[in-house]
């Protein structure tokens, strides 16, 4: 790489000047404090904001989880509540629901905004007023929109939206969220509705950073639409697309608004029980905050595992 | 000044306001105390909310009363929103010792509360001194906030169950509302005849979510004669005939005849919500619930009445019954925990005053007449008086309850661990309810190994 100057570019007054090559001069801690103390003191608020609300109760959370409290006293237990945990009839339970969910919305949630994006990316008019339709479900509250899907598209009966129209299509209808076997798809869809606009404007500015030439180059070549797809769109923002699975994997598997509102809490027959749902019985419903912690440490454990499986690849990819 | 000054400046301004923040949150509310004066704060909550404001009224006119009578007594009200309606609201409060010097509590509180620390024994206070009517308080009920020989709590309102129905669409249905069902199979019978008015109205509804169906699970079985645990509470003992019975019930009500209508998964509010749209015309429920109906789900007092559960040949073997209390923080001082009961005394405890003020209820349009809170003994003082005043003061037709007064049902209390236990119950309930191919034996062994080795993993 060729070094260049800048022209006039000189050195800051006040500033000393690098002793060596090798890098800039050894200063002391106070020394470099003070030189960017306004910059340092902006960055306090954020430190104490991430410490009070984010770190300590991480902390408090892990301590709580090796702890049980009884009668007002506190004492070690070790792993007990995590066996305790382990032998919830509930646990294992939550665990292949929120599996469930975590692989249908990446088929389902992961899939259909990319695509959106793509054909969003296709439209040369009124791009603009697409981008705000497909956003405006991310403007509504999330306990609203759930509301709706809730009492007015997955209404048992055949008053509702979603089975009226398979109805006038002269298809089966369905039971929607009182039925185990549909309690999770129907979840997937409703998220995916709540949650896609935000994922669309992302890969849409991803895509939109595709030099115009490779498409030109590959129709040049003879490419259709799925070719010029998966050789030139899918390459070309595979980063945002590791991206946006690790977050939809982090987020799909914190679910819970989506059971709580929808399904009740724990659905049919147990089908909507989450793992964020049990820590949630545990610590509000069973006078068992310890336990709730633990389960709590457990999933943040297998979230970690996540996003270090995506931080070795996205390494790897660099 | 400068662009440098300006940021300093202003990120000492940030720094500044985000710690008088931090200060602001950990400022606690147990500033009450003994002051220089003499006189004895305590802290209250469950004060009404804003949006309640003749409920918010008469709290704050009690507060003044009993100050003036009372001029050595500070109360400091405090509303905590949904706290005392809703637990997880609670038990955060618990959790973060943020609790007021008396606190409201559910009857199944009370281990919570034991194991947070936070409960004082009041054992050695309550007494005719701190509560004029202490010796009319159903001993049954003080037991229930009674652990060790220790009393930790006063009752201030207790219900049970019963058969709440709608007096509309049982006359349209050709139903006899002066004679409602006495048994599950009248019920079912009931039913029928009134889903098939049609229109989306189910003839008799039930909770299947948020623990609430467990809830409903345990009344049902306690109307069969069956109990959720063993008497040792170590094993689950619902896996029976009579366990089978309940959910037989219900499957032949959704499924055999179609006369609960399509919408499951119901929790309070949402069976509530139908009831008060007059889409319900049978479930079972505590006199309260037709108050919530009136005043949360605009349903009318004139269409509801209530009857004694029903059992399955014959009378009810038995019915739920709960309540709540209030409970007193730790480490309060004897004069706050003396100034607590009274409070509690004059507002909760007292025919005439608080919520047995009567004659300030009636124009209110709040009811006056329901069978409701049990608090008395039969044929004690105190329960005379209330219910003189109650039956002078009436603003509900109390013939709707005279049946369920009329006929006492045996109340049994909510089982260890109830909340627990009730979440596991909700996947029978469900189960019966969204699935016509239901398997009631295989719903239930689930349900008792999973109330098994829970039980196991609580020891």
């Amino acid at each position: 790489m060729a070094i260049t100057t800048v022209p006039g570019a000189v050195r800051a007054p006040g500033r000393p000047a690098p002793s060596s090559p090798a890098g800039p001069p050894r200063t002391s801690l106070g020394r470099k404090v003070r030189d960017n103390l306004t910059g340092h003191t902006f960055l306090i608020g954020a430190v104490l904001c991430f410490a009070v609300f984010s770190w300590y109760p991480m902390v408090r959370g892990v301590v709580m989880s090796f702890q049980r409290t009884r009668r007002g006293e506190t004492t070690w237990v070790g792993w007990d509540n995590y066996l305790r945990i382990l032998d919830d009839p509930s646990f294992w339970t939550a665990w292949k629901n929120t599996f469930y969910f975590t692989a249908l919305a990446l088929v389902l949630g992961y899939a259909v905004p990319f695509f959106v994006a793509i054909l969003l990316n296709e439209f040369r008019h009124a791009q603009g007023y697409l981008r705000i339709l497909v956003y405006l479900p991310v403007m509504l509250p999330p306990a609203s929109a759930l509301f709706l899907f809730k009492f007015y598209a997955y209404d048992p009966s055949d008053a509702g939206l979603f089975n009226a129209i398979l109805k006038s299509l002269g298809l089966p209808t369905s039971q929607w969220m009182q039925s185990p076997e549909m309690t999770m798809p129907a979840m997937v869809i409703a998220s995916t509705w709540m949650n896609m606009g935000g994922a669309v404007l992302i890969y849409l500015a991803s895509l939109q950073n595709i030099p115009g030439e490779l498409y030109e180059a590959a129709e040049l070549d003879g490419a259709g639409v799925w070719r010029r797809i998966r050789h030139v769109t899918i390459p070309q923002t595979r980063l945002i697309l590791a991206l946006m699975a690790m977050l939809q994997i982090v987020a799909t598997m914190q679910l819970f608004i989506e059971p709580l509102i929808l399904a009740n809490g724990a659905g049919a027959e147990d089908s909507a029980t989450s793992v964020a749902y049990l820590i949630y019985q545990h610590g509000f419903f069973q006078n068992d905050l310890n336990g709730a912690a633990a389960l709590g440490v457990i999933m943040l454990v297998v979230l970690a595992g996540f996003s270090a499986v995506y931080l070795r690849l996205t390494a790897k990819q660099d | 000044m400068s662009v440098a000054q300006y940021r300093k400046a202003a990120a000492l301004a940030l720094v500044a306001g985000l710690g008088l923040s931090l200060t602001a949150c950990s400022t606690k509310s147990d500033d009450a105390s003994d002051d220089a004066s003499g006189k004895v704060t305590i802290t209250v909550d469950c004060q009404p909310v804003g949006a309640q404001k003749e409920l918010l009224q008469n709290w704050n006119d009690d507060v003044a009363e009993f100050q003036r009578q009372n001029p050595d007594i500070v109360i400091k009200s405090v509303s905590v929103g949904e706290q005392c309606n809703n637990p997880p609201d609670f038990t955060a409060r618990l959790a973060g010792g943020t609790v007021t010097d008396v606190f409201y509590g559910y009857m199944t509180d009370l281990q919570q509360v034991l194991d947070s620390g936070q409960a004082m024994d009041i054992t050695e206070f309550a007494t005719k001194d701190t509560i004029p009517t202490w010796d009319s308080v159903d001993p049954a009920l003080k037991e229930v906030f009674t652990d060790g020989g220790k009393l930790y709590a006063v009752p201030v309102k207790n219900y049970s169950m019963g058969l709440v129905y709608h007096k509309g669409l049982f006359q349209q249905a050709g139903l006899d509302v002066n004679n409602p069902p006495r048994t599950w199979a009248e019920v079912r019978d009931a039913a029928k005849k009134i889903s098939a008015l049609g229109d989306g109205i189910a003839g008799y509804a039930e909770y299947s979510a948020g623990n609430t169906g467990g809830w409903h699970f345990t009344s049902l079985l306690y109307s069969q004669g069956g109990q959720v645990l063993t008497a040792d509470g170590t094993k689950a003992d619902f896996n029976n005939a009579m366990g089978k019975q309940v959910l037989q019930n219900l499957k032949d009500m959704r499924y055999g005849d179609n006369s609960m209508g399509d919408r499951q998964l119901l929790q309070w509010g949402d069976l509530l919500t139908n009831a008060g749209a007059g889409k319900v015309g049978m479930f079972i429920g505590a006199p309260d619930t037709t108050q919530a109906i009136v005043s949360q789900f605009q349903g009318k007092f004139e269409d509801w009445a209530m009857s004694p559960l029903p059992g399955q040949d014959g009378a009810a073997k038995g019915t739920l019954g709960g309540g709540e209390g209030y409970f007193f923080k730790k480490d309060l001082t004897p004069e706050q925990v003396r100034a607590g009961l009274k409070w509690i005394a004059y507002q909760k405890l007292t025919p005439g005053k608080g919520q047995f003020d009567y004659v300030r209820a009636k124009p209110q349009n709040y009811p006056v007449g329901l069978p409701q809170p049990l608090l008395f003994t039969n044929g004690s003082d105190a329960q005379k008086q209330e219910l003189e005043l109650r039956k002078a003061n009436a603003n509900v037709d109390t013939a709707n309850f005279a049946l369920f007064e009329a006929t006492p049902v045996p109340i049994k209390g909510e089982p260890r661990n109830a909340q627990a236990i009730y979440a596991v119950l909700d996947a029978a309930m469900s189960g019966v309810l969204t699935n016509p191919n239901a398997n009631i034996d295989a719903l239930l062994k689930t349900a008792e190994e999973k109330v098994n080795q829970l039980l196991a993993a609580q020891s």
